[in-house]
This record gives C-alpha cells, structure tokens and sequence, in this order.
C-alpha cells in the first residue's frame, strides 16, 4: 500500500487533529498513513518582518529531514504561511512533488471574528490536505468549483468544494498510486 | 479545463519571488518561464510569444517600465501586469500610461492575483477575437478594394497594374465614369513599394481654383484670410507614398503650370510661404475627359498632358466587358448582404439575364447602385427579377449626360462638385451654390446625381 508521512511542525493546540486527519486520509485515499515527528527546527522559516513562516523553507526543510523512504510527506501547522510574493496561503506543494504543508491557522473560525467551529475547521483542513496531496499526485486547480482542486482563494471558497475529487481528477489520482 | 497552452512569463530579480510564482501559476495550470532579468526576458521573446507578463518594477539594469516599454513595442497585444514592493502613485502611473495591463504591490493577495491574471487573459482573448472578427468583415467587405471581373479585358488591366506598379512612372488611368479608375490608383499603390506610405487623392473636379491651390501646396499660418494655423498640402501628406490626381482633366490651366512644374522637381511652395519644400511622391492620375481633344481645344495644355501621359491605362466601359456582370452581381449581392445584414444567398436566373441586357452608361457604380436599391426591396433569401423591374422604372439607369460644355452640363458639373465637398450636406451646398434647398434637390432629380 502507497504511504503518506504526517508531520506535525509547530501544532500547538492543534495538535489533537493529527491523528483523525491521518485516519479521514487513509480512509479517502486509501493510503497507509505514518505519523513522524519533525526533526528540524522549523523557526529557520520565520520571517520577522511579516510574522510568518515562508512554506518554500519549510518544505524544503521537511524533504531535508525526511525519511528517504517515504514517498510523500504532508506537513501540518497552525502557523500562518506565506509563499514571499503572497500575503498568504492556506498550504503550499510541490507540483508532482514529495513534500505539501498545511496550516489551520485561517481555517479557524475566530480568526474572521466568527464563534468557534472546530469540526467545520477540521472539514477544511481534511480539504486542504486532500487539495494539496492532489498537487503532488500532479493535479493541477480543476475548474469544477465541487472538485477538491478547485482553487480556493479566501475560507469560503474551501467550504463551497467537496473533500473528493471529480472524475478526472480522481483517475489521475488513481494512475499516480498504480492504476488502483 | 486545462490552461496548459497558455504562458506566462515572469521577471524578477530576486529568487523567492521567481520561485513561488512559477509554483503558483503552475497549480493553476499555467505554463511558466521566470527570468531574473530584462535582458533575459527579451532573449526569450525573441523565441516566442508569451500570453501574460508579470514584471517587477524595480531590477537592477533595465528596470520593469523600460522593459515594459520595449515589450510594448514587440508584442503590443501582450498584457504585463507590473510588480512592485513599493506602492507610488507616480510609478503606477507611469506603467499604465505606458500600456501597462495593471500594477499590483508585493506581498499580493492571492485572490487578486488569480483575478488580475484571468482578466488580463480574458482581455487579450476578446481582443483576438475583436481582430479576427474585424478581419473577416474586412475580407468580406473590403471586397469593396478589390477588381472584379475574369473577362480578357479585365485579365489585360490587371497584367498592365502588376507591371506598372513596381515602377515609378507616371500613370494616367482613363476611363468613363463609374469604371472603377479609383479602384485601379488604389490597386497600383497596394502593389507598390509605396504601399506602406498613404495613397493621398485629390478630387481636382470638386474644388475651385483658389482652394485647390492650397489644398494642394498647403499654406502658412495668416496667408489669407481664415488661414488661422499652418496646413500641410496634399502634395507633403503624400511623402513616401502616391498622389491620386482625379478627374485631372478639371485642373485649371495656371494650376497645371505650377503643377507641372511641382511634378518634375518635387519641390513646391506653400502658400503664403518663402521657402520651398520637397516631397517625394508618385503620381497617378485618372480622367473620364478626351485630355487630347482638350489640348486641341486649348483647355489643356500639352506639355502638362505629356508629363502625366508616360503609361496610360484605360478601364474598358461595363458594356465591352459584359461577361463579367454575373461575377460583379455576386460580389455587390455578397457585399450588400453582409452590410445591410440581410441573408440573400440566391440570384434568380432571370437577373443576370435582365442585367447582362442593359448597356450600363454609369458603368460598375450604376450596376453596384442597382443591386443596392434591389436588395432594399427584395425579400430573402432570393434576389428576383421583380426587384429589379421596379427599380429600373424608378430611374436605375442613369439619366444620359447633357453634352459636356452645355451650359447644363457646366452647372450639373458644379452641382455634383458642390455636393461632394460638402459630403452631400444638402443644406451647406444650397450655401455655397447661393441658391435654396428646394432648388439643390431638383438640380439632384434633373441631372441624376447620386452619392459616390
């Protein structure tokens, strides 16, 4: 069975998320989730000036340190990411790469001054975790606005989209992990 | 849908801006080159075309405006969004100023740049389309440019065009009226090394002495009454390309002196200026008059009329070439189809029979107006006989024109002249001939004048 490495990097309260998210994963993409923790200090990534953590050092960093066995590796964090020439990103991948992150940090309710939702900030994060995995498996932003790999730009554009990908997307999800 | 065929090219000096642009777009299905400078950027240009440009303003060497500038000058249909970590009101205005899609300032916001993106694309996109449209009517329409007819006739004028226009030499197109002579000037200087350089007509028979000079010359700033600014003459808008002399057998005979002169130096006088200007022009004139009975008659002279006469060409009269008329008939059918947005594709046998009969004495424009008031009346998608039996009782074939220096030929000559100077205003010509508008409107009817 194809594996997926989750790595927590600075999760703090978030921390209770990994092990459902691993599981709703292995359960949707029918792959072996394994849980490893990080061995680098993700601060490297911190930018000062913008009070936030550059997702180009940090997936650099968790390919670094990663186990060389591990065919994919999906970062999560409840830090706020930026790729430099963006305010923001919800997660950042390597397109048909190994490594993807993903943060809760604007899938939280409060943050847009709305009372807690914990499980509709999990369905994001599911989402946003599904949507980045898609990049590694080589999908590109699908126009169907249901699809996973529809482009969500702001939180309510995460919460229009399904957590599964349309057709085409999924056969090519399917001929990345051995024509299952 | 996959964006996969289109591209974007980015140009930023710094790395980690290269980089996460080119991840970014290439999620969204985009095709990405980043380069870290102008000098790099216009090497890939070279290559190939690119849909969008993402520029940072500020690189070291050419900095973003000049490469925009240049990029402009390459591919003016490129839309290139401009990037810049500083926002200044005077920078962003100088960018689009200079044809600059938008400017947006680092860090971005990821859903404006996804939009910025999409309605650049969506842009040039309407914009090839507007083109390919406009060019299709203009292939349709502009059919208006080109000569009609397979005839021997026509196939003789056409080989005559092909070998003077590569020259320079002076021609002197002469036919009747309504033969298309204008079309032959404009088919000679298309097929010219002029052709990149104006085709500038002068319609000598539509204005009097006095104006045609300056018209012709141009004049300084105060050289006559009412001559408020500088105007550069027909002659220096012509530099580089073809002079169209129409209807020269009208020029008058001091005119033609200054003229002939003006033809074998290339140097003319503004009036109301000291100093001569040179332009370099080609000449084509056409003339429906006999310039060598005019000559005989003393009305032209001789020595104009050798100078203008160095390869004369004549466009045969619509009635020695009648085996062209069904193809004229499908090209005016076509043409006013597209035009009046009416969907005739059929032409009764009987038309071509009824038209092929007649002798057409105002020639190819007569036959284009006939077609033109037939299919106002006729009903798609067949053009029928009936709609042009009414037409023709209704005066579609031109009244015969009263002998040349009649009074009545002077005065329909005049008329005709006075209308087209002013674009058939009925009321600015009624000025000018000092008469009332009643009066323009029955000199119309009487002499059969139509709108060229």
């Amino acid at each position: 069975m194809a594996s997926l490495q989750l790595v927590p990097i600075f999760c703090g309260q978030q921390a209770g998320l990994v092990a459902p998210l691993g599981a709703r994963l292995a359960a949707l993409l029918g792959l072996e989730v394994v849980v490893h923790e990080a061995t680098f200090d993700a601060e490297v990534a911190f930018d000062v000036d913008r009070g936030q953590y550059n997702t180009r050092v940090l997936l650099a960093r968790l390919l670094q340190h990663a186990d060389p066995k591990a065919p994919r590796l999906l970062g999560l964090t409840a830090v706020d990411l930026f790729i430099p020439v963006l305010t923001f990103v919800f997660g950042e991948a390597e397109l048909g790469g190994r490594a993807a992150i993903v943060s809760t940090f604007r899938l939280e309710n409060e943050l847009y001054g709305l009372p807690p939702d914990p499980a509709l900030c999990f369905e994001r994060l599911v989402k946003e975790s599904v949507h980045e995995l898609g990049h590694l498996f080589g999908l590109v932003h699908c126009q169907r606005s249901s699809c996973v790999m529809a482009s969500s730009n702001y939180v309510e554009g995460i919460d229009l989209k399904a957590a599964s990908y349309c057709d085409r997307c999924l056969g090519q999800v399917r001929r990345q992990l051995g024509g299952r | 849908m996959s964006q996969s065929t289109v591209s974007i090219l980015v140009v930023d000096d710094e790395f980690s801006v290269r980089d996460s642009l080119t991840s970014w777009f290439k999620k969204d299905g985009y095709e990405v080159l980043a380069v870290e400078s102008a000098a790099a950027a216009l090497r890939a240009l070279e290559a190939r075309k690119y849909a969008v440009g993402v520029f940072d303003i500020k690189m070291p060497g050419i900095d973003g405006i000049e490469l925009q500038e240049r990029v402009h000058h390459l591919d003016p249909q490129m839309p290139v969004i401009m990037l810049t970590a500083f926002a200044s009101v005077e920078t962003a205005v100088r960018a689009l100023k200079q044809g600059a899609f938008d400017y947006v300032t680092k860090p971005i916001d990821p859903d404006e740049l996804s939009h910025l993106v999409r309605r650049a694309l969506e842009q040039q996109r309407l914009r090839d389309e507007n083109r390919q449209l406009r060019s299709t009517i203009d292939e349709l329409t502009g059919a208006d440019e080109a000569i009609v007819g397979d005839s021997p006739a026509m196939q003789r004028l056409q080989q005559l065009i092909r070998s003077v226009a590569k020259t320079e030499a002076t021609v002197l197109i002469r036919g009747e009226s309504g033969t298309g002579k204008e079309l032959v000037a404009r088919a000679i200087h298309a097929q010219s090394a002029r052709r990149y350089f104006p085709l500038i007509p002068v319609n000598c028979g539509s204005l009097p002495e006095d104006l045609l000079e300056s018209e012709l010359f141009g004049h300084e700033k105060g050289a006559f009454t009412g001559a408020r600014q500088r105007r550069k003459g027909r002659l220096e808008m012509a530099d580089g390309g073809t002079l169209f002399l129409d209807e020269v057998g009208t020029i008058p005979r001091k005119m033609q002196v200054d003229l002939l002169r003006v033809l074998e130096t290339h140097e003319f006088t503004r009036v109301g200026a000291s100093r001569p200007s040179r332009s370099d022009f080609r000449v084509v004139c056409a003339t429906n008059d006999d310039l060598r009975r005019a000559v005989a008659e003393g009305r032209f002279r001789e020595d104009f009329l050798y100078r203008i006469d160095v390869f004369p060409i004549e466009v045969p009269p619509l009635r020695d070439r009648r085996e062209d008329i069904p193809l004229l008939v499908r090209h005016f059918v076509d043409q006013f189809a597209m035009r009046m947005q009416k969907p005739v594709t059929e032409i009764a046998p009987e038309v071509m029979v009824m038209l092929q009969a007649l002798d057409w004495p105002g020639n190819v424009r007569e036959l284009s107006n006939t077609i033109e008031r037939a299919m106002v009346v006729c009903r798609p998608p067949v053009l029928r006989g009936e709609d042009l039996a009414l037409l023709r009782h209704a005066g579609g074939v031109a009244p015969a024109e009263p002998p040349r220096d009649s009074l009545a030929a002077v005065e329909r000559r005049h008329v005709a002249a006075m209308l087209e100077r002013t674009g058939w205003n009925i009321t600015r010509a009624a000025e000018l001939l000092e008469v009332d508008r009643v009066t323009v409107y029955n000199k119309i009817k009487k002499y059969g004048l139509a709108q060229k």
